[in-house]
């Protein structure tokens, strides 16, 4: 099957530096694709690339085998949602409010919102469990929530790609894991496929199948957990020590920082 | 699920919410045509609409002749301010911008005050002068504002600023340098005056008002999505760059045309959209209208108060919006301040 994505020899640079460089990716249809790399490895350069927020200066990148550069702001937003780590909401709107900003690219200008896009925006939220939350202000929900809210608000748009930028950042251990299975049960049930970019080496490694590890804006390694999360590679990218054995409940690799 | 059923706005709530600020806003012309120094009955009032006065009567001339120009110019100030002070937040995603943050007031006034010392007409080469002041600083802050990779909010507003205080120090050297009858005439513009309407520049400033608001207010959604953040608009579909240059220069051309004729009127644009916000939430869709009538309407009660409180003489209008602007601002501010700084 054609990729939804595809990345051929992508190279980007602030400036004079590169940030990323012969970067070649496909995203497949549904799948679960884990990015993990230290800062600066150029993680969150990648996915605004794979949005087009940002142009590529070498290469090339694919939407279902169209250009991405050819399509217009509103045809992308179709096709790819994101959800990064600048939200902020200046004025108060309530959550559905939000999440029905989602249906910007599928509505005309003058258009208003129908009882059909209420009824997606009312379904993203009951995905992502927070329809209760439908009412309440965004200002006043906790961390955990709003990642909920803002991944409906993805959805709502019925992209075939959702970018995930540290989606698990600030939150405790079980909205992290929340969240994670959240981002599974997309790619599983619903055909969504998802790039999720995180630190949490552990729940990428749980939860992904398919892992690409950034080192200094190159492709490090590839594949698998089970090949990509190996001591060495965890040591040379990340430059530290640790300690790499198998979870004893899911079998996956499982990282130990050493002191 | 029990739940009551959420509904999102529709367009039936927006234009019956819009209908009733019309009753409303018409209510205030009728209101604002009686009262003055001359005395107008309701009765004469009536019959110079309906033409059973002769057109030669002093009612009919005070009523076609000064107020109601007067009117409706004060109604589409109003508009104008508060539909950019509206636009402008959302663009800025700053609750406190009103439409002269960018600088456009001190460059149509550097224009006004340059005309007046020049010794140019009210009619013509003042607004004339004033509009391209405008024109001029709306030129600089785009052109020295954009980098690269756009507009940044922060570096037009900086723009503003400095271009603002640059101004403002020429427009001082002309006041202190003028004659004492040209500084009257120059302080006058300076707080706003409505008095000098006729119905030639109506004619041009009301299409012109019309078709900004059409073209905005299909940018409504645009400017919702943008009060979150410019990359996640980018991410839902906005066309960043051209939404913003667009909303800005709309704003800006209105504004700058208004001012030429009207002077400078403070704290509707910055009140008004508070106010709608406050009543009506974040929605532009909802907020565009109703902030812009809200604005007619309050520019029209503070018009007809600056030229009756101290009858026969009268008040400059700015007087009258900062009057009645500052405190109610300062009491909002303790009552919300907090929720609208929160990120």
């Amino acid at each position: 099957m054609e990729p939804v994505l595809t990345l051929k020899n992508v190279g980007f640079r602030y400036g004079m530096a590169w940030a990323l460089r012969g970067i070649d990716l496909e995203v497949n249809e549904g799948e679960l694709l884990g990015i993990l790399g230290p800062n600066g490895s150029g993680k969150s350069t990648l996915l605004k690339l794979m949005d087009g927020i940002l142009v590529p200066d070498e290469g090339k990148i694919l939407v279902r085998g169209k250009a991405l550069s050819s399509l217009g702001r509103t045809s992308v937003a179709r096709e790819i949602a994101m959800v990064s780590q600048e939200n902020y909401f200046r004025f108060e709107f309530s959550v559905l409010e939000v999440v029905l900003m989602g249906r910007f690219p599928h509505l005309g200008r003058f258009q208003f919102e129908g009882p059909k896009d209420l009824d997606i925006a009312l379904n993203a939220l009951k995905a992502t469990h927070a329809l209760d939350l439908a009412e309440r202000s965004i200002h006043g929900l906790s961390g955990g929530e709003k990642q909920r809210v803002l991944i409906a608000r993805a959805l709502a748009q019925e992209p075939g790609v959702v970018l995930l930028d540290e989606p698990t950042s600030f939150l405790d251990l079980k909205y992290k894991r929340e969240i994670f299975g959240l981002v599974s049960s997309l790619s599983a049930d619903k055909g969504i496929s998802v790039v999720v970019v995180s630190h949490d080496i552990d729940l990428v490694s749980q939860y992904c199948k398919r892992i690409v590890m950034l080192r200094g804006g190159i492709v490090h390694d590839s594949g698998e957990p089970a090949e990509v999360l190996t001591r060495t590679n965890i040591e040379a990218v990340y430059d530290c020590p640790v300690l790499v054995d198998n979870n004893p409940v899911t079998g996956k690799p499982r990282i130990t920082l050493l002191g | 699920m029990n739940m009551t059923p959420i509904r999102p706005l529709s367009a039936g709530k927006v234009i019956t919410i819009s209908a009733l600020m019309c009753a409303c806003l018409f209510l205030v012309v009728l209101l604002s045509l009686l009262l003055g120094t001359a005395e107008i009955s309701f009765d004469r009032l009536v019959g110079a609409f309906s033409g059973s006065l002769p057109a030669a009567d002093p009612s009919a001339l005070i009523i076609f002749k000064i107020r109601l120009p007067r009117i409706i110019l004060a109604g589409l100030v109003g508009f104008s301010l508060s539909l950019g002070g509206v636009v402008f937040q959302a663009l800025l995603r700053n609750p406190l911008a009103d439409p002269f943050i960018l600088g456009i007031s001190s460059g149509s006034a550097l224009g006004a005050i340059m005309g007046i010392v020049l010794g140019f007409s009210f009619a013509v080469g003042v607004p004339f002068m004033s509009f391209a002041g405008a024109l001029l600083t709306i030129y600089l802050v785009v052109a020295l504002g954009t980098r690269k990779m756009g507009m940044e909010s922060s570096t037009i507003l900086l723009t503003g600023v400095i271009l603002n205080a640059f101004f403002t120090a020429i427009i001082m050297f002309f006041i202190s340098t003028a004659s004492s009858s040209r500084l009257y005439t120059m302080l006058f513009w300076l707080f706003g005056d409505l008095s000098q309407s006729h119905y030639g520049p109506l004619a041009i400033i009301a299409p012109v008002v019309v078709a900004a608001s059409i073209v905005l207010y299909g940018f409504s959604k645009h400017l919702n999505i943008i009060t979150a953040g410019e990359e996640s608009a980018v991410q839902l579909g906005v066309e960043i760059k051209k939404a913003k240059m667009a909303c800005l220069l709309v704003v800006s051309l209105i504004i700058g045309l208004v001012v030429s004729f009207s002077g400078l009127i403070g704290f509707v644009g910055l009140i008004v959209p508070h106010l709608a916000r406050m009543a009506f939430g974040s929605d532009h869709r909802m907020l565009i209208p109703v902030g812009s009538l809200g604005g007619a309407i309050f520019l029209i009660v503070a018009d007809t108060l600056a030229r009756t409180v101290i009858s026969p003489s009268e008040l400059p209008v700015g007087v009258i919006t900062a009057f009645l602007g500052a405190p109610f601002f300062i009491y909002l501010l303790m009552k919300r301040g907090s929720q609208w700084s929160r990120s």
